[in-house]
């Protein structure tokens, strides 16, 4: 491994909804340009280790550090931490993009407005410039000729590559994904898959909870398997997926397949 | 998936010819009904009295005047009123809930009319009592009735329209709200560019209904001496001794004016962007 600082660095991270404990000591490191896949079982915590990553969930303990800045926390007085500075949480988040399951585009704005919010309105480029790298992006992504388009009068696939340019157009130091297909029709996922597949070639820095066996061993380089709140094996896909120890994921595996 | 709804694409309806878009006019019955009501036009129009009408046309115009005002004015205050009103109860903490809660409830559980003339009377005699305000520049206008119908209207439309705007504000998918944090979007950069535009168009089509129900709730200004449309035609009624005439010129006046309305609001509400 290089020793380039971290994108994303996760220590020991523990996350609780009242008494139910999801993440019980997590500890993750994305260098520039891994793709990290994350697999598990329903309910083991993907999402929500994904979600701390940005903060849409606060952890309980523990530290994240993005491009080596870690989130600046303050104990609340229930036990668990908050955020204690908005301004470095609001330019830490600018700097990640996330791609949600359920697209989440914003339905008021055309495929262009949304592209070009974040660069306009949260980091300030001019209207112009964003505009001409919305449209390299959209060019990326296979939705050139749908800029004036409103989401809901677009398929499920046009919908989320739509918010994977919205991503792409704020340069983000890593990317996260949140299965990104899963909400997607059998013959949808494909074209999504591909610009993911296309996007991880060039060596963005991902990370990405899937439910695709397949694609997370031929895109990842690094795949992690979590088990109840614990990663219970991590390596790279050959080895994940050829030859797994932990009698838990060999029985996952085979479950998917 | 709850979070996603697909709206159908608007589509201008295909231009038919004219005879096609005459047809399911010309239908029996239809033809009827339409003699029916061109007779009974023309029975209003000659065996009626309308000599009264040209010199009345000025003050009639007054009334409009006025109660068009009155609607304009306590919608817009109304609607701005409305958007705090809900937003608080959706998000606020617990006392302004509970304050915004409380105001609705009240209001839209007591009739407008008693709340009208507690306004007047009460607040009226209140501010009477007082020589600060009975010098200040505000009295001239204080001493008249409009204001307090204003006022009254206001308060009414404002917390109608805020339990409307509770709905919208609640109803607007979490996600992309989540989606606007994520992105680093400060709270109220999220409330002006997603939320709250997202809540009004939601709130738009039912927008429609509660103006032409304010609409209805003008004339009782006239209880309290505002010379509105109704207040016009009651004094056309006691100076001509006549009991339909007017009555049935307040009643097209009145139809006119919703309908109108409900043309312009569904205008507005095709040109917004879909996605609802
Ligand atoms: N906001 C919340 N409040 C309470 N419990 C929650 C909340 N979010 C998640 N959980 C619980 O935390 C656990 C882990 O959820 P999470 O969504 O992270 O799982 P996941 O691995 O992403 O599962 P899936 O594959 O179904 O998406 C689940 O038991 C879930 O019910
Ligand atoms: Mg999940």
């Amino acid at each position: 491994m290089n020793n380039a600082t971290p994108a994303v660095e996760i220590r020991d991270l523990h996350k609780h909804f009242g008494r139910l404990e999801v993440l019980k000591g997590i500890s993750l490191t994305a260098r520039p340009g891994d793709v990290v896949a994350v697999i598990g079982g329903s309910g083991s915590g993907k999402s929500t280790m994904l979600r701390c990553i940005n903060m849409l969930e606060t952890p309980s303990a523990g530290e994240i550090a993005i491009h080596g800045e870690a989130y600046a926390m303050r104990p609340t007085r229930d036990g668990g931490l908050e955020p204690a500075d908005r301004r470095q949480l609001q330019r830490i988040r600018a700097q990640l993009g996330m791609v949600f399951q359920n697209f989440n585009l914003w339905p008021h704005r055309t495929v262009l407005g949304n592209v070009i919010e974040v660069p306009v309105q949260v980091l300030g480029m001019p209207r112009d410039e964003a505009v001409a790298r919305a449209r390299q992006v959209l060019e990326r992504v296979g939705l050139a000729e749908k800029e004036d388009a409103y989401p809901a009068h677009m398929s499920g696939g046009q919908q989320q590559r739509c918010a994977i340019a919205r991503v792409l157009a704020v340069e983000p130091l890593a990317m996260l994904f949140d299965e990104p297909t899963s909400a997607l029709d059998p013959e949808l996922v494909g074209e999504v898959l591909t610009v993911i597949r296309d996007l991880a070639a060039e060596r963005r820095t991902m990370i990405l909870v899937t439910h695709e066996m397949g694609f997370a061993r031929d895109v990842a380089s690094h795949v992690v398997y979590l088990k109840d709140g614990r990663i219970e094996e991590q390596g790279p896909p050959e080895q994940i997926f050829g030859d797994p120890r932990s009698p838990h994921l060999q029985q996952f595996i085979r479950s998917i397949a | 998936m709850p979070d996603i709804d697909i709206a159908t694409p608007i589509r201008p309806a295909p231009a038919l010819p004219l005879r096609a878009r005459l047809a399911p006019l010309l239908m029996p019955h239809r033809l009827v009904m339409a003699g029916l009501a061109l007779t009974a036009l023309a029975a209003i129009v000659t065996q009626m009295d309308w000599s009264w009408l040209p010199g009345y046309l000025p003050k009639i115009g007054h009334g409009l005047l006025v109660t068009l005002a009155l609607l304009v004015s306590s919608v817009a205050a109304g609607f701005a009123l409305a958007l705090p009103l809900g937003a608080v109860q959706v998000t606020g903490p617990a006392p302004l809930r509970w304050l915004a809660n409380g105001f609705c409830t009240v209001i839209r559980g007591t009739p407008l009319l008693l709340q009208l003339w507690l306004i007047y009377y009460g607040l009226g005699a209140l501010f009477a009592q007082f020589p600060e305000i009975r010098a200040s520049w505000l009295w001239p206008y204080l001493r008249q009735a409009w204001p307090y119908g204003f006022l009254t209207l206001t308060l009414s439309f404002a917390a109608y329209q805020g339990e409307v705007m509770r709905g919208a504000f609640a109803g607007v998918p979490r996600g992309e709200l989540e989606a606007a944090r994520a992105f680093g979007m400060p709270r109220l950069m999220v409330f002006r560019r997603v939320w709250f535009p997202r809540a009004v168009h939601r709130a738009l089509p039912t927008l429609a209904g509660e103006i032409i129900l304010q609409l209805k709730a003008t004339p009782l200004v006239a209880t309290i001496t505002v010379t509105d449309l109704y207040a016009v035609i009651t004094r056309v009624r006691q100076a001509t001794y006549l009991t339909y005439e007017p009555l049935l010129l307040l009643i097209a006046i009145y139809l006119c004016l919703s309908g109108t309305l409900t043309l312009a609001l569904r205008w507005l509400e095709g040109r917004v962007p879909s996605g609802r």
